[in-house]
């Protein structure tokens, strides 16, 4: 469904404006019906923190597990739920939800917005992250928590290797997190490319609005096609089909395809606003502006869409021939380069500048250094041979956790040093900082640098207790070690956080000398978040409004603001079709991938499904003529055209549930053979499409009969209309691969 | 003479032992080649890693603000001639790394110029099962599992398989690992230059037991090699002793059969290890024990105390039919 035009739907009932909680009265009531996008940001930091402690928990137990060859305090089956539930908590609970808690916070203070685009639909986006969370974890309740592997490789995460509930659990859980990460990934692209504030152009957004910019479009192709896997192996196991089942002739190779087309671009989901971060540190703690703006933004773009071409390099041991190795070896390298380019560009800015030593900055360098470390790993890597060696050992896990710990968790306690005075007005204690910095430090390389020996010494990774091979007992103690070192660091941070809001030194609007917008306002932000927004004539306005005699303006240009006025609705569905695409285009492959070489089917009517295609393609002519009879505000012709729009697409809904009448009275069903399962999951996903847009049609036929619908919110209908359009173009592919037969 | 001649051979190979560490000690053709690259590469990043953590360093002393210090440093937005100027060291090292990339993936994947044998020929077929390894010779009736004997010097191809869900196969020393994927088959060249046991452990997570899914290497030269062949594909010898007969009779009565496989006998089924010379073998269920008398008994006693989770099931036997079983299973030369 596309909740963005629902969303909209609502502002045209009533057009006052949000209702919103008083700021005087703040109650835990509040919290829970509130759609302001701080306070919703506050909500995601603090979700994803109480998951960061599971998380934490989790793998703590798994240290202590492995303190010693051949302990026993843990189950093997428990272990393995331990690392499944450590993995899937941290990337979709913690790291996606407290990056997106940063962004919802931030990202319109800086372009000096009111709010977020779809105030309600981000109160919906962050209120699935709870949900997701409970519903994986209660799996713990029955007894089975997910035990596969975070990656869930079929047919390990079939039900014939995991009979229990836990996969099942995990499926649905991740389905939620995933709709919730692009609902609010759809949100701050529009809030991003329409609310800014006048002046401040495109080019003159801080690179923390940048990087999340990129990161949400990242986030809109990305998770789709987790979801596809996602519902492939939820029909595989309970509907009894076998898509990643090799015994039933499915394919288990395509699951990794279709997981790392999702997983390799959520690392960069995960990296880029951490360097996003890293990037408004780093300048601010130097006192000067960023060195090379334009690069470290272009790098970035090149980042996402090399992001989206490497997945394969987490299959090097697969098999997949020389020639596929030797392209996603090539296209892993080059990240590298934008990559190493903002490396240099950071410390380029340090260079020259006037440095303070914060516990913000410190952690801000330690991320520099680590992530070298864990980048330059990534390039062995890329290296495929060495991958044949290494992949699935230690080193592998040194090298995500110096990229996502080393990496994005010290930039979120950067970000979290430098921020929290502007969220809560006051200043965290810097000495119990300076404890947490040096414990951090000390406890997470002792953890897992010694984890690149073990990986060269033979341990595979996932193993819940090892044997006495030489050395292996003597690094995996000193991983342990680290472990509570960095355990001691949390709670030193968590204590400081408490003791801070009781009794902290009171911040002031701008206790950093900052330069971005969100240092113009109060600390913490008025409801409305700015009195009055500062003007808006380079990258740094409050530098430029504290420091007048040395305003950037006065030395350098940046692009005016030429902003062509788009309206939000259509380009949230814009950003919907887009998603909605890559879902489809993997279902298509996956049938494509079943019935290459298979004989015709004879269950199928070509004539018939042509007829009925036909009508599709004829509603969404209607509907463009329903379009433009509201835009001439010619109510008759909208509703008759919208009528005669919606007639089309029930009469081929009708007509589909007749044929599916008709193959399953022939004996073929979801579970009978790889045909069925195929065409009933790409045209059901279709037949679901088609009915959530004749149910937003008839909405919006109700609201034009009632007279609420008018001219000027005619762009609400079109963007109903792109989603409309969509589904049709996506029937005739459909048509022309099922039936037609064009590419099998 | 003779031995300083000893001390200087043995030297570097204590050295070797002494750092245990098997990706960097390597004893085939394929994997001596990945370890010279893996050298070369980790001494290009290293100097980058020390270039850039000097840059830091060097900048933090310089420019770190004096208490008070309040003076503003110069207002510099960058330098396009600059930042092309340091694109340039990365794209040249990311074209040679590519460079030796392909060139590697290549020679790994690379028939060696005798081979003459079509696409899908092995000489020896490894399946995965969760979780314990069954290995089948071509042209020998011998199976065997979780210890694989290769001849000295000779390079085999290996294809590997899966009998259930995905598993890797993985001997450190001996080169790249290779994932086994039911439907999938994969193919790897196997070679050991010295006679030796080399350690190998799947490292694909496959389930409960993935940690105690290992298996060795047994390289010994050829002529040794050949007589352990021959000896594996004979039928198991007959039991003697009464305590063995009775022993097998316990095994034939209970559903032992249903799973094992002994040649020479109506054990024939294929959904646990061969047994037929279990008692050459050097370890228990997939390398968790050493193959002893006492591990054995404790094995049979309570299989899911030994490995928790695996498919052996345990039988309840009583102290004498332990005995007897085990009796049996020692005769399975």
């Amino acid at each position: 469904m596309s909740t963005s035009a629902m969303d909209d739907l609502s502002v045209i009932a009533t057009d006052e404006p949000m209702p919103r909680e008083s700021p005087s009265s703040s109650s835990l009531l509040d919290w829970f019906s509130s759609v302001d996008h701080k306070r919703i940001g506050i909500l995601y930091i603090c979700t994803a923190l109480v998951f960061l402690l599971i998380g934490g928990v989790e793998a703590l137990v798994m240290r202590l597990q492995l303190v010693k060859p051949n302990n026993t305090l843990v189950s093997p089956d428990f272990f393995n739920q331990l690392f499944t539930m450590h993995g899937t908590t941290m990337i979709f609970l913690v790291g996606v939800p407290i990056l997106v808690g940063f962004a919802n916070y931030l990202v319109p203070l800086m372009i000096g917005a009111r709010d977020v685009a779809f105030p309600r639909l981000n109160a919906f986006g962050f209120w699935l992250v709870p949900l997701g969370g409970i519903l994986l974890h209660y799996s713990f309740l029955t007894g089975s928590a997910p035990n596969a592997g975070w990656f869930s490789y079929a047919p390990l995460s079939e039900k014939a290797y995991s009979s229990l509930q836990g996969v099942d659990y995990w499926l649905l859980a991740l389905l939620v997190l995933g709709i919730g990460s692009v609902s609010s990934a759809i949100n701050l692209i529009v809030t991003i490319v329409t609310c800014r504030a006048p002046g401040m152009s495109i080019q003159r957004v801080p690179l923390f609005t940048w990087m999340m910019l990129i990161t949400s479009f990242l986030i809109v192709l990305a998770i789709p096609a987790l979801n596809s896997a996602l519902v492939l192996l939820l029909i595989d196991r309970t509907f009894g089909a076998a898509f990643f089942e090799p015994s039933r002739g499915g394919n288990s190779v395509l699951w990794q395809h279709y997981f790392w087309i999702f997983g390799h671009p959520e690392v960069y989901i995960l990296a880029l606003p951490a360097f996003g971060m890293i990037s408004e540190v780093i300048p601010v703690f130097s006192r000067r502006p960023i060195f090379g703006y334009e690069f470290v933004a272009a790098s970035t773009v090149a980042i996402g869409i090399l992001s989206m071409g490497v997945w394969a390099h987490h299959m090097f041991a697969v098999g997949l021939g020389t020639t596929f190795d030797i392209f996603f070896a090539a296209s892993s390298l080059l990240i590298a380069i934008p990559t190493g380019v903002k490396v240099l560009n950071w410390t380029a800015t340090l260079w020259g500048g006037s440095i303070r030593l914060t516990v913000a900055m410190c952690f801000a360098i330690a991320f520099l250094i680590q992530f070298v470390i864990g980048g330059l790993t990534g390039v062995m890597f890329a290296v495929a041979p060495i991958d044949y060696q290494l992949t699935d050992t230690y080193f592998v896990v040194a090298h995500f956790h110096y990229v996502l710990f080393g990496g994005t968790i010290f930039a979120l306690f950067a970000g979290g040093f430098y921020w929290f005075p502007k969220m809560t007005g006051r200043l965290l204690d810097e000495r119990l900082g300076r404890v947490t910095f040096w414990l951090m430090v000390l406890g997470f390389n002792l953890t897992f640098f010694v984890q690149h020996f073990l990986g060269l010494m033979g341990m595979p990774r996932r193993t819940y207790t090892y044997g006495n091979h030489p050395g292996w007992y003597a690094f995996n103690a000193i991983s342990t070690v680290g472990a509570f070192l960095m355990g001691l660091g949390v709670l030193v941070f968590l204590w400081n956080i408490a003791r801070t809001l009781r009794s902290g030194k009171v911040a002031g609007d701008n206790p950093w000398d900052a330069f971005t917008l969100e240092w113009a306002t109060s600390s913490p932000p008025p409801e409305e978040n700015f009195a009055r927004v500062p003007e808006i004539r380079s990258r740094r306005p409050v530098w430029d409004m504290n420091h007048p005699d040395l305003a950037d303006f006065k030395t350098s240009s940046t692009p005016e603001d030429r902003r062509v006025q788009r309206s939000p609705a259509k380009l949230a569905a814009a950003c919907f079709v887009v998603s909605e695409a890559m879902f489809f285009l993997l279902l298509i492959t996956a049938y494509i991938v079943f019935n290459r070489r298979s004989a015709p089917s004879h269950v199928l009517e070509v004539g018939r499904a042509g007829f009925f295609t036909a009508l599709l393609v004829a509603s969404s002519v209607t509907l463009w003529f329903s379009e433009r009879a509201l835009r001439n505000s010619n109510r008759r012709a909208f509703l008759k055209w919208m009528t005669i729009t919606l007639a089309l697409g029930g009469v081929f809904l009708v007509n589909q549930a007749l044929e599916y009448a008709g193959v399953l009275h022939r004996g073929v069903t979801i579970s009978s053979n790889l045909f069925g399962s195929t065409f009933f999951t790409l045209t059901g996903f279709h037949g679901l499409h088609v009915l959530a847009g004749l149910i937003m049609l008839a909405i919006l036929f109700a609201l034009g009969w009632r007279g609420y619908l008018k001219t000027e919110r005619s762009d609400v209908l079109a963007a109903v209309g792109y989603y409309w359009h969509f589904v049709d173009v996506v029937w005739v592919v459909v048509f022309s691969v099922v039936y037609l037969r064009v590419l099998t | 003479m003779h031995t300083q001649w000893l001390e200087h051979s043995r030297l570097p190979r204590l050295l070797a032992d002494a750092a245990a560490v098997p990706v960097l000690s390597p004893v085939s053709p394929e994997a001596h080649a990945i370890r010279h690259v893996l050298i070369v590469v980790f001494f290009i990043c290293v100097t980058i890693f020390v270039i850039v953590v000097l840059l830091i360093v060097v900048s933090l002393l310089r420019f770190r603000a004096r208490d008070g210090d309040n003076a503003i440093p110069r207002q510099s937005f960058g330098s396009h001639r600059a930042e092309i100027g340091w694109t340039i060291p990365p794209m040249v090292i990311v074209l040679f790394l590519g460079l030796v990339a392909a060139r590697l993936i290549v020679s790994e994947h690379a028939a060696p110029p005798d081979e003459s044998a079509d696409a899908n020929s092995a000489d020896i077929t490894v399946i995965g099962h969760q979780w314990w390894w069954e290995i089948r010779y071509a042209g020998s009736t011998a199976v065997t599992a979780n210890e694989i004997h290769i001849p000295v010097g000779r390079k085999l191809r290996v294809k590997v398989d899966s009998a259930d869900v995905i598993h890797s196969f993985w001997v450190p020393q001996l080169g790249p690992k290779k994932d086994m994927i039911r439907g999938h088959p994969n193919f790897l060249w196997l070679q050991a230059d010295r006679a030796g046991v080399y350690d190998g452990a799947c490292s694909e997570f496959c389930g409960a037991q993935h940690a105690w899914m290992r298996f060795v290497v047994v390289a010994e030269d050829e002529q040794q090699y050949q007589t352990w062949l021959t000896h594996q594909a004979r039928p198991a010898p007959t039991p003697t002793s009464a305590a063995a007969i009775a022993g097998r009779d316990i095994f034939f009565a209970q559903t032992c059969a249903n799973c094992h496989a002994i040649g020479g006998t109506n054990a024939i089924a294929n959904a646990a290890p061969d047994l037929t010379h279990f008692a050459t073998r050097r370890d228990l269920a997939a390398g968790v024990v050493p193959n002893t008398r006492d591990n054995l008994t404790r094995w049979l006693r309570k299989p899911d105390q030994i490995k928790p989770g695996c498919k052996m099931p345990n039988f309840n036997f009583n102290d004498a039919q332990l005995d007897q079983l085990v009796a049996y299973l020692e005769t399975l030369q």
